[in-house]
């Protein structure tokens, strides 16, 4: 019975919030409030290692909420609740896509959306920056902006940058794995 | 390699990879599922994209049911789908098993702290290649610097951002169409 519910408390999730990232979070909190299965402070915990693992974070808040009610099983059911939704809908709107493909009115329409879409991800992209490259807490405490500036990163990120585009053919991973050893090694995370 | 096992492995590598949301997704797509695998252009995940933003669940999830969908039909969205969750299934299972306070542990800051500085450049990367799709001409750069300005320094709902701009897409195109029409006939 667990099982069911768990399917469905994620399946509402997964059917409503809409837009990513975060948008999954009010649902979640409303679950917290609802069934118990976590607390908000839990919730707040797992922000944390969403940001530190991989994953989007409403996947990771049902699997770890399934989990704790219902072991293996239940993440796994928890999980898929939430995704159900997602895939009943996306083929539906694939499958008209596909139709319609030919349609000026679709095309049109995805002139619009492209670069709405490259925008969005730029001011999201913005926000990363903001949290790995800026100390935005020196600065409010100094005043001065030069304390705003983390230097390790951002030579970091310049070495990155022409690494990346001189070594194009490697996987990501290379580069990703990489900074993970460059962290630690020069305790980036202040820890 | 049956192309289902294909998708779902390449979809938990990237969904393995993805640190940091949907969007930081973008660079693994380009380079497993555009250069690698050629299951889709540039432009067609960038369409993705755009209507995963506006349709219910998450991006990363209803990317990867579009390209599974569109390579393999339904059970092909199936497989990709349930390959980028997977290694979040894992990893979180693990974590809420035997490791109370995984955020707090020193080495996890500091390697992360580094993973986002790689995350940041990989998402440059991936926009600037968007950007030359995308932004093709004067009404999409206008709709680009709106879009990105309003999204910085508004609350607005990126749904509203993707809805505006779809219209604004058929308005742009259908006039400029018939301008182009009627300038033929004077001619």
């Amino acid at each position: 019975m667990i099982y069911l519910q768990l399917f469905f408390e994620f399946f509402k999730a997964g059917l409503f919030a809409i837009g990513g990232g975060l948008a999954t979070l009010p649902f979640l909190s409303d679950i917290a409030d609802k069934t118990g299965w976590f607390t908000h402070g839990d919730l707040a915990d797992m922000i944390a290692i969403s940001e530190s693992t991989p994953g989007p974070i409403g996947v990771n808040m049902a699997t770890y909420a399934g989990f704790n009610t219902g072991g293996i099983p239940g993440a796994v059911i928890a999980t898929l609740g939430l995704i159900c939704p997602s895939i009943i809908i996306i083929i539906a709107i694939a499958k008209i896509l596909d139709k319609f493909r030919k349609s000026p009115l679709v095309n049109h329409t995805f002139y619009g959306l492209r670069p709405a879409s490259v925008a969005l991800i730029s001011a999201a992209g913005i926000m990363v920056v903001k949290m790995a490259l800026l100390d935005m807490d020196a600065f409010h405490a100094s005043g001065n902006i030069l304390d705003m500036i983390k230097y390790k990163e951002v030579i970091l990120a310049v070495a990155l940058f022409f690494l990346i585009k001189k070594f194009n053919k490697l996987h990501p991973a290379v580069f990703l794995a990489g900074s993970l050893a460059v962290g630690i090694i020069l305790r980036l995370g202040g820890a | 390699m049956p192309k289902l096992l294909d998708l779902f492995l390449t979809f938990a590598r990237i969904g393995g990879l993805t640190f940091g949301g949907g969007y930081a997704m973008l660079p693994m797509l380009q380079k497993e599922v555009i250069e690698t695998k050629k299951w889709a252009t540039e432009e067609e995940v960038m369409n993705y994209y755009a209507v995963g933003q506006c349709t219910p669940g998450i991006i990363a999830v209803n990317t990867a049911t579009f390209i599974g969908y569109k390579t393999c039909g339904i059970p092909g969205g199936i497989f990709a789908t349930l390959g980028v969750v997977f290694p979040s299934l894992v990893i979180i299972s693990i974590i809420a098993a035997f490791i109370t306070n995984f955020a707090e542990l020193a080495v996890v800051k500091n390697a992360f702290a580094g993973i986002r500085v790689c995350v940041c450049v990989l998402i440059l990367n991936a926009v600037v290649k968007l950007f030359k799709k995308s932004v093709i001409d004067i009404p999409t750069a206008v709709l680009f610097i709106v879009i990105f300005i309003g999204s910085i320094l508004t609350d607005i709902s990126p749904i509203i951002f993707v809805i505006a701009a779809g219209a604004a897409g058929i308005i742009i195109q259908t006039l400029t169409q018939k301008g182009k029409s009627e300038g033929g006939k004077q001619a």
